[in-house]
């Protein structure tokens, strides 16, 4: 926090805003990350493609529908999503009607062969005109035009939704199993969205979605902010005498003020977000639920022997963890307007998150939300913090020097040398994190 | 003649890149098996030890071709890779002395040897672009083509061309050669077979008198070796990208955990059931079926079963296939 400060202090408030944000933002995955991992050892390597998925509901809900595109193949999409609908009813239906065999698993195979067929060829007229309709502008179905607020809740059943196939396909598996299933989950989740254009866009990205904030251009022009802007600023302003340069001073100011309010308001809402989480997930922590949760987590056997359903909890558990991180996926999308599908990479949206919740404390709530503030914080600072470093480190070298040229052209680059060596000093002599678990029994 | 033109159509296009690429991902699932059998972990920083080995080769490549001296037809980098493994290997022990060493005295299990090892793939990448940078780097010179497709019509008088480049013979011949060596030491020699003992029962082996420090350092030497060449390989055929490298990790363990996680033999195999599969689904048959069926019927589309956008999800969707019906792998890996 006192860094953040420092930032707003020196470099200026605006990017110390937009890094409290992201902060906030990483904060919440953190905690969706901790949930599964450190309530219930779960590990979890596919955040990006829950990230990506909320980002998604941010564009489905609040974008306005392209009605030219819902009459040119409407119609298509929703027959396949019917045939997926009925393919997946009857597979059920075998499942449960006839008895494990040879001829069911190749009837299932072929079910599922054809349906794949039978959908490609069925959906792909109507894919085509849905994105032939402007595909400068639209190309897609658009969503549904509602407050881009909802899709924070729609952005986590969408997560919890791909949370439950995942978790019932591969909660089975060994620990490390798990991680690089997830992980090539997710990657098969990014690379749908990148691909179906006629839901995403694609790589074409989605821009000027709607905000839950008002807009810089609007609060320049809005008495109430510039008379806000004046008062704030009284005593700067009444220094300067010209009643001309006074006008362009505060006009100026407003400008300044009207992107820091925006920013300002978002931090207010994600700020919310983040506090009703925290107070749920301590509540849950210090329930018989989550006793029940790290009883399972540290012998899973016996608490089987007591009664507890562990496949159960731990598929409920992993769609909790999984919802959250959507939630923070929308709120992403939300405070950049835009959904760019190219832009979920697994370092980013996997690892470093990891690194978060390894830094901050696994199975402690506020180490979470430490671990996002702090780790955020470096990635985004560290390049600055090198750069300083190697010219004080290469001060006598002149700036002709090949290596020092070198090495403050690939300065972006040691943020990846921090984290790495910061994650492994870490682990080596803090196991816990910095703010390890602590269970008090009242 | 068309039946002709249909197969050197599908040797062209599948066969011959498949097993290009297959042979690739082959030595990277021997990599990451190998490790995961001795050391016990999956390895995260796979994809980046690959791309450190094949940056040590480029900048010895570099060197070379600064002095002067090359192979002729052959690329310069042949010459390069050995140094290219010694750097790798000398780095690997000096990351195994101050990272991995600890966890294994520890005893720590699996999830925190993975975690770590996430860290060294950070410190990995961060290292890599450092030294050479994030961008594209081509470091193939010598005799690009062994038949050119122009050639190759002008000799038979077929209507469709097989190219053949130097890089997919050398990948396949280094591979072969460096396969067989490497099932020759673990199944013939008495360090590989402490290895195969050690691996599958560490308490045995340590009681007949194995001794763990020379087997680890093995393992790192073997691993090197085939991280280096592996990823040269791919950077001599495609080109050297760190990213690609960190993204190629993903077809890797695929291929490892498709062959069966521990079985090197499995893990050989793997790398070319993936990138056949891969290759096989999102490939356009339509001028396949424009040679082999009568005009009639020739199809309108592309006859292709999924857009070549999809190319890792299907791996991706194998190995989940895998991973639920049969978890132990193609070939029995470990039991999971």
């Amino acid at each position: 926090m006192v860094l953040i400060l420092m930032v707003g202090i020196f470099q200026s408030w605006n990017i110390a805003l937009s890094i409290f944000n992201l902060c906030l933002i990483s904060a919440v995955m953190t905690m969706g990350a901790n949930i599964q991992w450190g309530y219930a050892g779960l590990i979890n390597f596919g955040i990006m493609g829950y990230t990506a998925l909320g980002g998604l509901a941010a564009v489905l809900i609040s974008v306005d529908p392209v009605q030219e595109a819902w009459r040119a193949g409407g119609f298509d999409i929703l027959m396949s999503l019917w045939l997926i609908v009925v393919m997946v009813l009857v597979i059920r239906f075998i499942l449960k009607r006839f008895e494990k065999s040879k001829i069911r698993t190749y009837s299932i195979a072929a079910i599922i062969i054809s349906g794949i067929l039978l959908i490609r060829f069925s959906a792909e007229p109507g894919i085509e005109a849905i994105e032939a309709v402007d595909p400068a502008k639209t190309g897609f179905l658009g969503g549904f035009g509602l407050p881009i607020i909802f899709s924070w809740i729609v952005g986590a059943l969408f997560a919890g939704g791909l949370a439950f196939i995942v978790g019932k396909v591969a909660l089975g598996l060994r620990a490390d199993y798990l991680a690089i299933a997830t992980l090539l989950i997710s990657e098969i989740v990014i690379a749908i969205i990148k691909h179906e254009d006629w839901l995403t866009r694609g790589v074409k990205n989605v821009i000027g979605l709607k905000r839950p904030a008002p807009y810089e251009v609007d609060l320049q022009t809005t008495d109430w902010f510039i008379n806000l802007v004046e008062k704030f600023n009284s005593g700067k302003l009444s220094v300067i005498e010209n009643l001309a340069d006074r006008q362009a001073a505060l006009n100026q100011l407003v400008i300044e003020g009207s992107s820091v309010f925006v920013k300002l308001c978002y931090s207010g809402l994600f700020l919310v977000v983040v506090i009703i989480l925290l107070i749920l997930t301590q509540k849950a922590l210090y329930s018989p639920w989550g006793r029940m949760m790290r009883a399972i987590r540290d012998n899973e056997e016996a608490a089987n022997a007591m009664g507890k359903n562990v496949v159960k909890q731990h598929l409920l558990i992993f769609i909790l963890g999984s919802a959250i991180v959507g939630i923070a996926g929308a709120m992403l999308v939300t405070q950049d307007g835009l959904f760019t599908p190219g832009s979920y990479r697994p370092m980013r949206y996997t690892f470093l998150i990891w690194v978060m919740v390894i830094v901050g404390g696994s199975g402690n709530n506020f180490g979470a939300i430490l671990g996002g503030f702090v780790v955020w914080f470096l990635w985004i600072e560290a390049a600055p913090i090198s750069l300083f470093l190697i010219n004080f480190f290469t001060a006598g070298i002149p700036e002709t020097n090949a290596l020092k040229a070198h090495l403050i052209e690939s300065v972006p680059y040691f943020r990846f040398l921090l984290m790495g060596l910061g994650l492994l000093f870490i682990m080596r002599y803090r196991p816990k994190g910095i703010l390890p678990e602590k269970i008090e029994i009242k | 003649m068309d039946f002709i033109n249909a197969i050197i159509l599908l040797l062209n296009y599948i066969f011959i890149p498949a097993l290009t690429y297959g042979s690739q991902l082959a030595l990277g699932a021997i990599f990451v098996t190998l490790i995961y059998g001795i050391l016990r972990f999956a390895n995260f920083a796979t994809g980046d030890m690959m791309s450190f080995g094949t940056m040590a080769t480029i900048l010895f490549t570099w060197y070379f071709q600064s002095l002067g001296v090359s192979l002729g037809v052959l690329p310069t980098a042949l010459l390069a890779i050995p140094f290219g493994i010694i750097f790798m290997i000398l780095y690997m022990l000096l990351i195994d002395k101050f990272v991995f060493k600890y966890y294994r005295h520890q005893k720590s299990p699996p999830v925190q040897f993975a975690m770590v090892s996430i860290g060294v793939m950070f410190i990995t990448q961060a290292v890599v672009r450092i030294i050479i940078g994030p961008g594209d780097r081509r470091f193939f010179d010598g005799e690009k083509f062994i038949i050119k497709a122009r050639e190759f019509k002008e000799m038979t008088g077929l209507n469709e061309g097989l190219a053949l480049k130097s890089t997919q013979v050398i990948t396949i011949f280094v591979t072969i050669v460096l396969v067989s060596l490497l099932f020759w030491f673990l199944n013939r020699t008495k360090t590989g077979k402490s290895m195969k003992a050690y691996s599958d029962n560490e308490d045995l082996a340590l009681l007949s008198g194995i001794d763990p420090k020379k087997i680890v350092l093995v393992t790192w030497i073997i691993a090197g070796i085939l991280a280096t060449i592996g990823g040269a390989l791919y950077g001599l055929d495609k080109s050297f990208k760190p990213f690609t490298y960190f993204n190629n990790m993903l077809p890797i363990f695929a291929a490892a955990i498709v062959g069966g996680i521990g079985n090197p033999f499995g893990a050989f195999l793997g790398g070319y059931v993936i990138a056949f599969s891969e290759i096989l689904l999102t490939y356009a048959y339509k001028k396949f079926f424009m040679y082999i069926l009568p005009e009639s019927m020739e199809p309108n589309s592309l006859v292709q079963l999924l857009s070549t956008d999809y190319k890792f999800a299907v791996s991706f969707s194998i190995l989940v296939i895998v991973l639920i019906y049969r978890p132990s792998g193609i070939f029995k890996g470990k039991v999971l």
